[in-house]
């Protein structure tokens, strides 16, 4: 075992572990490869919004708490506030602007609008992103199911019954 | 012509809204943006000693780290903005710009703005900037604070009064056969909106002088125009705020101007752009909030329930450097018709953060106050709380004597009875159950204030057929993209998908904050006015033009229809505005508009009017209150787009039931720190929260607020929704709980009690 100081200068010198010292990381996201430089202190969301400039994927808490920077890494739902930059090298991440297939939108976009489910739009991409990985090759969902499943994404605008309705209809599609 | 207004309209911005590829405040990518951390004050009462910044200076990527030492000076707030007193007590905003000098007044206060090269090294060495204080105990309480005020007016608006008494309320409470006094108390809550605030700010020299641009999100574009200009000694002229999305604000993002002041500082230091976003905990103290208030309202009245004397005591509290007053008694002062009457509002000055506007300002928590008692008085006189109401109705504005401009709250009651199945409700308290559930049934009446400003707009018509309308409004989520190309295709005469509205500029002609659910009926008219002067200058030329169908013909005799301009009297007459401008050879006609209210205000008394009704299912076992439906029906004059005023609505509804279950911010008594200060411990009602909502609108234009006929919904929504549901938790349990929200431990407390 390292004694605690050796460990802590381990730390020190591990290029990785500094979390001021820039890296090389390659991000794959909606399908295009993104080589950056990196701070591995550097969040996927910062990431995707600061150096990628796709600011879809929205900001509202820092803290896993608003449910707004939702996106697939791997077709699962993550919060891209927790979830680093480095550690998401060689998975395949889609965002909000890769939700569409080209101008096709995604029936859940569409259902979205038909329904008016968002207001201000700035929980709008999180709701689609976090309901279309959940709702992707499962069964229909129950309005109950929908409700407790999708009360991780907040909407200050509360357009949550028509959200509802809109992912009700969409998972027919 | 109406036929784009009151179409059930997709919203015009939703694609850009699904796709992400709306743009927000902190989202402009600018070559050179440097990142501003705001390092703030860990106390909430005293004097900054020193402030160490070394080891921050000394952090790569550093640029600056701007204290009040070292920050460019900003001239004072000016008293007044517009009409709104902004300074002083029942003043609207904080009297203080940031960095200016060493006082503490709470905690949270900015302190320091670290600038780095990026957002990581920004934020990182903020963490190493050390303060240190020359502290004093804060003030945190209201009932022992030093400094108490009795402010004469709500933002010095002669029409806003908050110390008035009408006849003799005490004599006629004293007199009263039937007298009832009770304290409701509300806790402070945030807008918590989920894009928190953030601004980007960018100087540059243009023609030798300095020029600002600031991407702020605000519901306020002239406002933070003048103040940054006022700030910073530069005509008006020199300040360009750009907000095309603002990611809710619900009475925030409006009045308090620090944040976009302090970006404009750093980037003015650093001579780069400068983003800040502020973090989810800041929007618990530089962003505003709701005070909380302590109310007392004592009812007088006959024993068939007539009332005969209404008092309204609000407490509230504001920081040590605002004047805001929340201003309770709005609901009290009109709703219903009573010969005494009397309110005052006292105001608290704590070590607390500032606050400012919350959606329905003074209605959401002192209507709920109003029509908590109202409940009471019903059961006291075994009344139907419906019945009391209508006994007392007010015909006319008890305050003003003025006629109501429109008024048809007795159809909103008859309504929602019918929606919620009010004759299904056992009159007797606790006597309706549903498995372990308690069930219970509420009502209450809302209102808001419809108001009217003046605004300006510019209509473009080209010769492609196609127009473009402009305003410097704001789309804050309340549809204004949507409903004002509505507005804008019938003023033109073009089909909507031909139009296009842009707003959220500051260079765009001048329209007014959004707030006060006043849009609708400030910008429209301007919106309609820009049309048809535009529409007037296509006329002319045609009239003039020898090779027109409409040559030589009377202006009055031509109309506007689907894109041609036409003989009223033979419509086959005329040609499409494309061929008039191409044969002019010019790409585009172009004109403003302008309008303002008329005297209308001094004849008449402008409100929207509604009944909301809750059926709630109480846990006595936890205490947990669920919110089975909500009905709401309104009286807001012409709706200009069924869905997006329903949303409007729902959210109002939803708002309204986070105040009255969930949402409370507390501060530490000892510190003065929000110990709620992040989205998991302030609950914002979610998606399993939300009830079974039915909304109806008795689109009943309003004869006298302007051409269009509507009045606002943005806040009306808020207002009501918490006594409902306080009302139903009565009727389901037997128990009065006087104190939101209506938290489960106090449920168990006061059954323990009973
Ligand atoms: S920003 Fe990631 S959950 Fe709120
Ligand atoms: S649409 Fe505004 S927060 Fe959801």
């Amino acid at each position: 075992m390292m004694n605690p100081a050796n460990q802590t200068q381990f730390i020190d010198q591990g290029l990785a572990s500094d979390p001021t010292n820039r890296l090389p990381v390659t991000l794959t996201i909606n399908g295009q490869a993104y080589p950056l430089q990196l701070e591995s202190r550097v969040a996927l969301l910062d990431a995707l919004r600061e150096n990628l400039h796709l600011t879809g994927t929205k900001k509202g808490c820092d803290h896993g708490q608003c449910g707004g920077c939702t996106v697939h890494i791997d077709g699962q739902s993550a919060l891209a506030c927790l979830t680093l930059a480095v550690m998401s090298e060689g998975k395949a991440i889609t965002t909000i602007e890769g939700l569409a297939q080209g101008e096709t939108l995604h029936p859940l976009q569409a259902a979205f609008i038909r329904h008016d489910a968002l207001q201000c739009g700035y929980c709008t991409p999180g709701q689609l992103m976090a309901a279309s990985a959940w709702l992707s090759g499962q069964p229909p969902r129950t309005a109950a199911e929908i409700q407790e499943a999708m009360s991780g994404n907040l909407c200050r605008c509360a357009a949550y019954p028509n959200i509802l309705a809109a992912i009700l209809e969409a998972q027919g599609a | 012509m109406m036929d784009a207004i009151g179409q059930p309209l997709e919203r015009a911005d939703a694609h850009l809204k699904v796709t992400g590829a709306a743009r927000y405040a902190a989202e402009w990518d600018l070559p050179g943006l440097a990142y501003g951390a705001v390092v703030v004050s860990g106390i909430a009462r005293g004097t900054v000693r020193a402030i160490d910044a070394k080891a921050a200076r000394r952090t790569p990527g550093v640029l600056a780290v701007l204290t009040h030492e070292n920050a460019p000076r900003l001239r004072p707030l000016p008293d007044k903005l517009g009409k709104v007193l902004l300074r002083g007590e029942g003043g609207m905003t904080e009297a203080r710009q940031p960095l200016q000098d060493a006082e503490v007044y709470y905690a949270g206060q900015p302190l320091a703005v670290v600038v780095a090269d990026t957002h990581e090294r920004a934020r990182h060495a903020a963490t190493l900037v050390g303060v240190t204080y020359d502290e004093q105990p804060p003030e945190l309480a209201m009932t022992t604070a030093r400094r108490q005020a009795r402010p004469a007016t709500f933002l010095g608006s002669p029409e806003e009064k908050l110390q008035v008494s009408i006849g003799d309320p005490a004599a006629a409470l004293a007199a009263a056969p039937v007298r009832l006094e009770r304290v409701y108390e509300s806790a402070v809550t945030h807008h918590n909106p989920i894009e928190p605030l953030a601004t980007i700010a960018h100087w540059e020299q243009r023609d030798g002088a300095d020029f600002l641009t600031l991407y702020d999100t605000t519901r306020f574009l002239t406002g933070v125009q003048q103040i940054a200009a006022g700030a910073f000694s530069l005509p008006k002229e020199n300040v360009h705020v750009i907000c095309p999305f603002v990611g809710g604000a619900f009475g925030s993002k409006g009045w308090l101007f620090a944040p976009p002041l302090l970006a404009a500082l750093a980037a003015r230091m650093v001579g780069r752009p400068v983003k800040i976003e502020w973090r989810r905990q800041d929007m618990f103290t530089v962003a505003g909030h709701r005070s909380a208030t302590r109310q007392t309202l004592a009812l007088g009245a006959t024993p068939d329930g007539q009332l005969t004397a209404l008092q309204h005591d609000t407490q509230s509290h504001a920081s040590l450097v605002s004047g805001f007053a929340e201003p309770c008694a709005n609901l009290s002062r009109m709703l219903y018709q009573v010969p005494n009457l009397g309110f005052t509002h006292q105001v608290a000055h704590l070590n607390l953060p500032s606050p400012s506007t919350m959606r329905g300002p003074g209605e959401t928590v002192g209507g709920w106050a109003l029509e908590c008692a109202l409940d009471e008085l019903a059961t006291e006189l075994k009344l139907d709380p419906v019945a009391l109401r209508l006994k007392n109705y007010a015909e006319h504005n008890p305050e003003t004597g003025k006629p109501w401009s429109s008024k048809h709250l007795r159809d909103c009651y008859a309504r929602g009875q019918a929606l919620i199945g009010w004759e299904k409700r056992n009159p007797v308290p606790r006597a309706m159950r549903e498995g372990r559930y308690l069930v219970g049934y509420g009502m209450a009446t809302t209102m808001y204030p419809a108001g009217r400003n003046a605004a300006t707009a510019r209509a473009t018509i080209s010769a492609d057929g196609q127009a473009l309308v402009e305003s410097a409004t704001h789309e804050i989520g309340n549809g204004a993209r949507t409903i004002f190309r509505q507005i804008s295709a019938d003023g033109l005469g073009l089909p909507v998908a031909r139009v296009r509205f842009e707003l959220g500029d500051s260079a765009l002609p001048p329209a007014p904050n959004t707030g006060g659910s006043v849009t609708t009926a400030t910008v429209g008219p301007a919106v309609l006015a820009a049309c048809r002067n535009a529409l007037r200058a296509l006329r002319q030329l045609a009239v003039r033009d020898a090779q027109s169908p409409l040559f030589g013909a009377a202006e009055e005799a031509i109309e506007a229809r689907a894109g041609r301009l036409q003989l009223r009297a033979a419509p086959a007459q005329g040609e499409d505005y494309g061929a008039i401008l191409r044969r002019a050879r010019l790409p585009a006609v172009s004109a403003e508009g302008s309008a303002k209210p008329g005297p209308e205000k001094k004849q008449y008394s402008f409100y929207s009017f509604g009944a909301v009704f809750a059926q709630v299912r109480v846990d006595e076992a936890t205490g947990v209150i669920r919110v089975a439906r909500l009905c709401g029906v309104y009286d807001v004059g012409r709706v200009m787009n069924p869905p997006t005023a329903r949303s409007q609505l729902l959210g109002g509804m939803t708002m309204g039931l986070g105040a009255t279950l969930m949402e409370e911010t507390s501060y530490d008594p000892r510190t003065g720190h929000p110990v709620v200060r992040n989205l998991a411990d302030y609950h914002v009602p979610s998606l399993a929260d939300t009830p079974e909502m039915s909304i109806e609108f008795l689109d009943n234009p309003d004869p006298h607020i302007g051409e269009l006929g509507a009045r606002g919904i943005g806040e009306i929504g808020c207002v009501g929704t918490p006594a409902a549901i306080t009302n139903a938790v009565f009727h389901a349990t037997g128990q009065r709980l006087r104190e939101l929200p209506l938290t489960p431990d106090k449920l168990l407390r006061a059954a323990t009690r009973a």
